[in-house]
């Protein structure tokens, strides 16, 4: 293992964050600045190559004339069984989401389990059912597997990795690179219902709510949109830190400025009650069912109403634009009609004291 | 949603706005005390809308960003021990203590949990006869209220093996050391509802008199906001100095007298030390001595650990309203969120946080 004796954290030339901690923190898989600051500095400098560097849901590649898109997500949400949906459902259709992110047509997918000595066989078969109906749904298929068992107390229960592979759509390109001033933002429906159904289901932290997990596949929304319009530019879906992260996400990778509207952002009531009630900002709340559009201004209205008619879509509604002005920046009109910053999550979202 | 709409309305904002701009003719400095009131100007741009003659200054009241060094470092100290279960709200596990800080302790193997009420801590004991179950019970007046009632269930319950490390601090003897300093430069300030909501404000009335200084009690909404502000520029307008209660929806005179007793039944008002402050007198509560098997500092003997606090952060003079978090050098570069070098920047209610975030 050459690399790992090279690999000398005190020496390591990376500014601030990672060598403020010599261990790994929940915040680094939060999604925010510490997770991209862990990939960037860790990984990304390491496994340097073209496909990678693009830092996109999924890889796109050609092969013999046909682009692919390639991508890999594991989960470990806990509770596994949440309102809404199963850690099987979300492992289906997070990376049926990130192919779709990429302009592809979903095709086949790999499943990764990883589980605890002790888990129950019915729960480990509940979740398999619940991983059918949801390849069944998106209209892909499963066919290539592995599974692993770790001694009681090295894991939590089960861990899923998925990769999928899809067929990106003849005749567009979907890249950040493409968005440009006067692009329109379009959103899929409302926000923070995965965050907020987990949170409301998490051990100790007991309210009572309605809140269900958003969790679907976007894949049949995506097909929907491409049909009326072939100049969506960028597709994102806003899992862990939110619309915010997304949004600044987009900003810095395109070197854009973004304006938002508080006010055109669907949010149910039960979601921004408890919101409220934890101190959570909607914006940098996970969603598993969502998707973000930036569409060529000319057939942004088009592209709303394919959604508008799709029912995985039919909450959608444009929340703003690309500007020229404060490049990578993400400014928002709130509610009063001020404006302000939004910025990328820090860390690990903390329920305030009061 | 009833409650929230109305008090966020772009309307309403509009009109206090204006009313504030034909009614201020001087320039006047307004202390929000509390630290939700500063996150919600800091996250409406409120200070972007106001007539610059109107100053804004944001107050200690974060009970995350005051709460000292050594108490965070004896925090870390018990959550480290073995068999103890360390529980908190979830803002507290970022603060930075002398070396580390309670996530820290998390990713070594302590076991730190995040709970939303005290009598979930009291759960945990429960469920968990052979370990020592620890709250870290933070806050202000607001918070005191559920945390004495967790020392009373767990007597109540004979938990013996459920303590709290008591840190809670008390809003009117800050106001008054911040208006007793000779650099002071607030003329009114808006009170925070929610400690209102238990205390009741008359508490407030001889401070307003002796400092001759308007204290209007306002609530956390942009709208509520605004109207204080208006509401203490009328005052200051007109040469008065009363208390007034903006936020009446919530707050009575008297407060709530079940919730006094219970304090007084259970706390004992003593010197505390504030982080960037100093020691204020008279505020802050440690447990009665009737309740001292559930005081941690005494059940793990950490009343020995003392710290000062790192010269390079200017949080003291940021809490004290001296300065504004940008007038720091370290601000944004050295300091940020996900690597705070003092507690301002932790939480979301810590003024230097929400600069950053709101604010470039």
């Amino acid at each position: 293992m050459e690399q790992n004796k090279q690999f000398n954290i005190d020496n390591y030339s990376c500014p601030i964050p990672i060598t403020e901690y010599d261990k790994v923190m929940m915040a680094h898989g939060g999604g925010g600045t510490l997770s991209h600051q862990l990939i960037e500095k860790m990984f990304l400098s390491q496994f340097d190559n073209e496909l990678l560097n693009m830092q996109h849901d999924g890889s796109v590649f050609e092969i013999g004339g046909e682009r692919f898109a390639f991508t890999t997500d594991s989960y470990v949400v806990q509770p596994i069984f949440f309102p809404g949906g199963d850690i099987g459902e979300l492992a289906v259709n997070g990376t049926v989401n990130d192919l779709a992110m990429c302009g592809a047509e979903p095709i086949y997918l790999s499943a990764g389990f990883i589980l605890e000595e002790g888990f129950p066989l019915e729960d480990l078969w509940r979740i398999t059912l619940s991983m059918k109906k949801a390849a069944e749904r998106a209209g892909i298929k499963i066919i290539t597997g592995d599974t692993k068992v770790v001694d009681r107390g090295k894991g939590d229960k089960i861990f899923i990795n998925t990769s999928g592979i899809g067929k990106v759509y003849p005749g567009i390109e979907i890249s950040p690179k493409n968005c440009k001033p006067g692009d329109v933002i379009i959103i899929s429906g409302k926000i923070a219902e995965h965050g907020m159904a987990i949170m409301s289901a998490r051990e100790g932290l007991e309210f009572e709510t309605a809140i269900k997990s958003d969790t679907l596949p976007l894949n049949l929304l995506v097909s929907a949109m491409l049909k009326v319009s072939n100049k969506i530019h960028v597709l994102r879906d806003p899992t862990r830190g939110g619309v915010a992260s997304t949004l600044n996400e987009i900003a810095s990778s395109a070197g854009v400025g973004i304006e938002i509207d508080e006010l055109a952002i669907l949010i149910s009531e039960e979601v921004r009650a408890a919101c409220e009630i934890l101190g959570f900002d909607p914006l940098y709340v996970a969603n598993e069912g969502k998707l973000i559009s930036f569409v060529e201004k000319d057939d942004a209205e088009k592209i709303l109403m394919a959604m508008k008619n799709h029912p995985d879509g039919k909450d959608a509604a444009i929340i703003g634009r690309v500007v020229s002005e404060h490049p990578k920046r993400v400014i928002m009109k709130t509610s009063i009609g001020s404006m302000r910053v939004v910025d990328m999550i820090s860390g690990e979202q903390l329920p305030r004291i009061c | 949603m009833k409650y929230l709409d109305e008090y966020r309305d772009a309307k309403a904002a509009q009109a206090l706005i204006q009313k504030i701009k034909s009614t201020s003719k001087k320039s006047w400095v307004i202390m929000e005390i509390c630290g939700g009131q500063t996150h919600t100007i800091l996250k409406y741009g409120i200070e972007e809308l106001l007539p610059t003659n109107i100053t804004l200054v944001h107050g200690p009241g974060c009970p995350v960003c005051v709460t000292p060094l050594e108490m965070i470092d004896k925090a870390i100290a018990i959550a480290s021990l073995k068999d103890v279960i360390f529980t908190s709200y979830g803002d507290m596990l970022r603060v930075p203590g002398s070396k580390s800080d309670l996530l820290n302790v998390k990713a070594n193997g302590g076991d730190v949990r995040m709970v939303y009420s005290p009598l979930d801590a009291l759960k945990i004991s429960e469920l968990n006869p052979d370990k020592k179950v620890v709250f870290f019970s933070v806050g202000f007046e607001t918070t005191a209220p559920p945390n004495a009632m967790a020392v009373v269930e767990a007597q109540r319950r004979k938990l013996n093996n459920f303590s709290i490390l008591c840190a809670h601090v008390l809003v009117p003897p800050a106001i008054e050391a911040l208006l007793s300093s000779r650099e002071s430069r607030i003329q009114a300030f808006l009170a925070a509802g929610h400690v209102c909501t238990v205390m009741g404000y008359s508490e407030y009335i001889p401070i307003s008199k002796e400092y001759n200084t308007p204290i209007v009690v306002t609530g956390f909404e942009p709208v509520d906001i605004l109207q204080g502000i208006l509401m203490a520029v009328q005052q200051l307008e007109e040469s008065r100095c009363e208390v007034e209660n903006q936020y009446s929806r919530s707050v009575r005179l008297e407060g709530n007298p079940i919730a006094k007793k219970l304090l007084t039944e259970t706390f004992d008002i003593v010197d505390r030390k504030w982080r960037g402050i100093g020691t204020i007198p008279q505020s802050g509560y440690r447990l009665k001595e009737k309740y001292s098997s559930f005081d941690a500092e005494k059940i793990f003997n950490v009343e020995y650990i003392t710290k000062e606090e790192s010269p390079l952060c200017i949080a003291g003079e940021v809490l004290q309203g001296l300065k504004k978090p940008t007038e720091c050098s370290a601000f944004g570069t050295l300091c940020k969120p996900e690597s705070p070098l003092g507690a301002p920047m932790v939480s979301t209610e810590g003024a230097c946080a929400a600069y950053f975030h709101y604010h470039k």
